[in-house]
């Protein structure tokens, strides 16, 4: 287990350091000079050029730049922002919450909504019920979901005012710092009288459309998981023995059914990220997807390059811890090539 | 009695003559409803996006001065003249949303195209060669840490958006998936007695890769490829309502989409239809792409 663990470590070292420099290099590719999109479109003279080039140590070769970009990045350093002039990773660090709050709830309500509609869907195969998940389904997953949230924010927030249009919390009427960044828990922590609620109510309807697309694809992979291990030995023995179908089907087939989409919601990680840019865009939603985005119009690149590397890290790093439960739960992997 | 022999004489005719596997396929395939209606529909999509001049009533660039923002002819004010309204610039909405077809298409058909060569190319390659495998394992692993959107998004950043450039970034960003999946395919016919046959017999490594190997990979790529051309549809779709995709007055269906953002309230139309065209074609695509699936390989299924 031990050498697994360390492998798999190991194999992501490289992948890092691609993805370092392949982020820098492609930023240098980039049309535009970062220093006369600092001082803008007045002409500068060259001596004050040359002092800003140096200054960020553009006047040094391509080679040393990238060490030094490195060097930096060891050091928790990704660089300042161009248009806040503030620090990347901070500024990461302070929208993040937001970013993992939202992805959190989605994945939580794709969860509890997708799996009892696949394991039923299964069970029930080839009635109309089934015919109609799958309907959903794939409806759900061909769905451009930037679509989905303008069209849910016409309906549900504009024309029946049962949801906000866009950000995190009423900040008119609930002020308070924040402790964590989620605003969950941060209303909770504040005692103010419905702002967890308030909060709450901002956040349903963001969720729910970057939830959509996950919970097709749980309530696919859950039904055929199911469809598949339902039609195993163990659980004719099961049937056989006399158990009631309830027991027969969340005990015995379930579980197994599992692990196959346990995986699947690890390694939608990505998919939840790349959803979170759209949604972060159209609700307005204080998060790093938005920031990423912005900081393209801008042309804030330190901030664009920090941002990709950071997100990409995030990925990696839980599709390694997903690959490590997923070693636990089953040996074969652990053991395989 | 004589019912029945003439039966058994049937059976034993028509098991002298197999099925072709064109018909067996199709067979399979017309067993799930869902899947003709889907092909049906994204044929007939394909059909409007050819036909776009001779269908589409109007010019998508023409500007109607006089009928800005005119609604659908369902709808009170409405008129024939535009049948689903015109948006913002009095651009008739029906006509660009037909010639939206023909881009859109074209940008899932290209992007399919190309991600499907290189694929085949790059995942033999891998399969065959255990130097260019590392290789090529390792860059495919690197793009797909990047979350999709976030690396078409950087390589438009660099490129510039227009649409050569988008079909390009969404292809770097599914190119991995076709790679992965002839490379596993082509690893899992390596061992198989035909090939070895085909070794023995001293039959050249392209030939063998191309000629023997592929062939037998096709199922699952063919499926790969389909529903590929919908998830390309949806990323472009996503890069023109960023801005990043084909640019103004280009009739996209995602950069409509984008500047018919401040209508919400007043007029939902202009945020309704070209939204509804892509959900339409995505599924109409996934729904045929499922349907190939179950038809060419009943145990794979979609991860």
């Amino acid at each position: 287990m031990i050498r697994f663990l360390f492998t798999r470590v190991a194999l992501t070292i490289p992948t890092f350091v691609a993805l370092t420099f392949l982020t820098f290099m492609a930023i240098r590719l980039v049309p535009g000079d970062p220093v006369e999109v600092r001082t803008g479109e007045h002409g500068i003279t060259p001596e004050r050029l040359a002092m800003f080039r140096h200054q960020l140590g553009l006047d040094q070769p391509v080679w040393k730049q990238f060490l030094d970009y490195v060097w930096h990045l060891l050091h928790g350093d990704f660089g300042t922002s161009l248009s806040t002039s503030g620090n990347v990773l901070t500024e990461f660090l302070t929208l993040f919450p937001a970013t993992v709050e939202l992805s959190f709830v989605a994945m939580l309500l794709a969860i509890v909504c997708g799996l009892p509609m696949g394991v039923f869907a299964a069970v029930k195969r080839g009635s109309w019920y089934d015919q109609l998940l799958m309907g959903i389904s794939v409806t759900g997953y061909s769905m451009p979901i930037f679509w989905w949230g303008l069209l849910l924010i016409m309906l549900v927030a504009e024309r029946w005012h049962l949801a906000p249009v866009a950000g995190r919390i009423d900040l008119i009427r609930y002020d308070y710092d924040p402790v964590t960044g989620f605003m969950l828990v941060d209303s909770l922590l504040s005692d103010q009288k419905g702002a967890f609620l308030d909060a709450l109510h901002h956040l349903m309807l963001p969720a729910f459309v970057l939830g959509t697309i996950p919970l097709a694809v749980i309530a696919r992979m859950t039904r055929s998981s199911m469809l598949e291990v339902l039609s195993e030995d163990y659980v004719r023995t099961a049937r056989a023995k006399g158990l009631s179908p309830l027991r027969v089907v969340g005990l015995h087939a379930l579980r197994n059914a599992l692990i196959p989409v346990v995986t699947v919601i690890g390694l939608m990680t990505g998919t939840l990220l790349a959803g979170a840019v759209l949604t972060e865009t159209i609700f307005s939603w204080p998060g790093v997807g938005h920031w990423l985005i912005e900081s393209i119009s801008r042309r804030d690149y330190p901030a664009l390059q920090g941002g990709i590397i950071l997100i990409s890290t995030v990925v990696i790093l839980v599709n390694l811890a997903v690959d490590f439960v997923y070693g636990i739960i089953n040996p074969r992997i652990r053991h395989g090539r | 009695m004589v019912a029945d022999v003439a039966s058994v004489r049937t059976d034993l005719v028509s098991a002298t003559a197999p099925p072709s596997s064109v018909n067996a396929f199709w067979h399979a395939f017309r067993e799930n409803k869902g899947a003709v209606v889907g092909a049906a529909l994204a044929i007939a999509i394909a059909i409007v996006a050819i036909l776009a001049d001779v269908v589409a009533p109007h010019s998508p660039l023409e500007q109607f001065r006089d009928a800005i923002k005119a609604p659908p002819a369902w709808m009170e004010g409405g008129s024939r003249q535009f049948v689903l309204g015109t948006d913002g610039l009095g651009r008739d909405m029906l006509s660009r949303l037909i010639y939206g077809a023909r881009v859109s298409l074209f940008i899932g058909l290209a992007v399919m195209t190309i991600s499907f060569g290189l694929g085949v190319v790059l995942g033999l390659a891998a399969a065959f060669n255990s130097v260019v495998d590392v290789l090529v394992t390792r860059v495919m692993d690197l793009i797909m840490s990047v979350p999709d959107l976030v690396l078409a998004i950087l390589a438009v950043a660099i490129l510039g958006p227009s649409l050569v450039n988008t079909i390009i970034a969404v292809t770097i960003v599914f190119l991995p998936r076709y790679v992965r999946l002839v490379r596993a395919s082509a690893l899992g016919e390596l061992d198989k007695d035909y090939v070895t046959a085909a070794r023995v017999a001293g039959v050249g490594a392209l030939r063998l890769a191309f000629m023997t190997v592929l062939p037998n990979c096709l199922g699952p790529l063919i499926v790969q490829a389909t529903l590929g051309v919908s998830d390309a549809i949806l990323e472009a779709a996503a890069l023109g309502f960023l801005g990043l995709g084909a640019q103004p007055p280009t009739p996209e269906w995602g950069s409509m989409l984008a500047d018919s953002r401040e209508f919400i309230r007043s007029q939902p139309w202009i945020v309704t239809f070209p939204g509804l065209a892509i959900l339409v074609t995505a599924v109409a695509i996934n729904l045929a792409g499922d349907g190939l699936r179950d038809a060419l390989d009943p145990k794979m299924r979609r991860s």
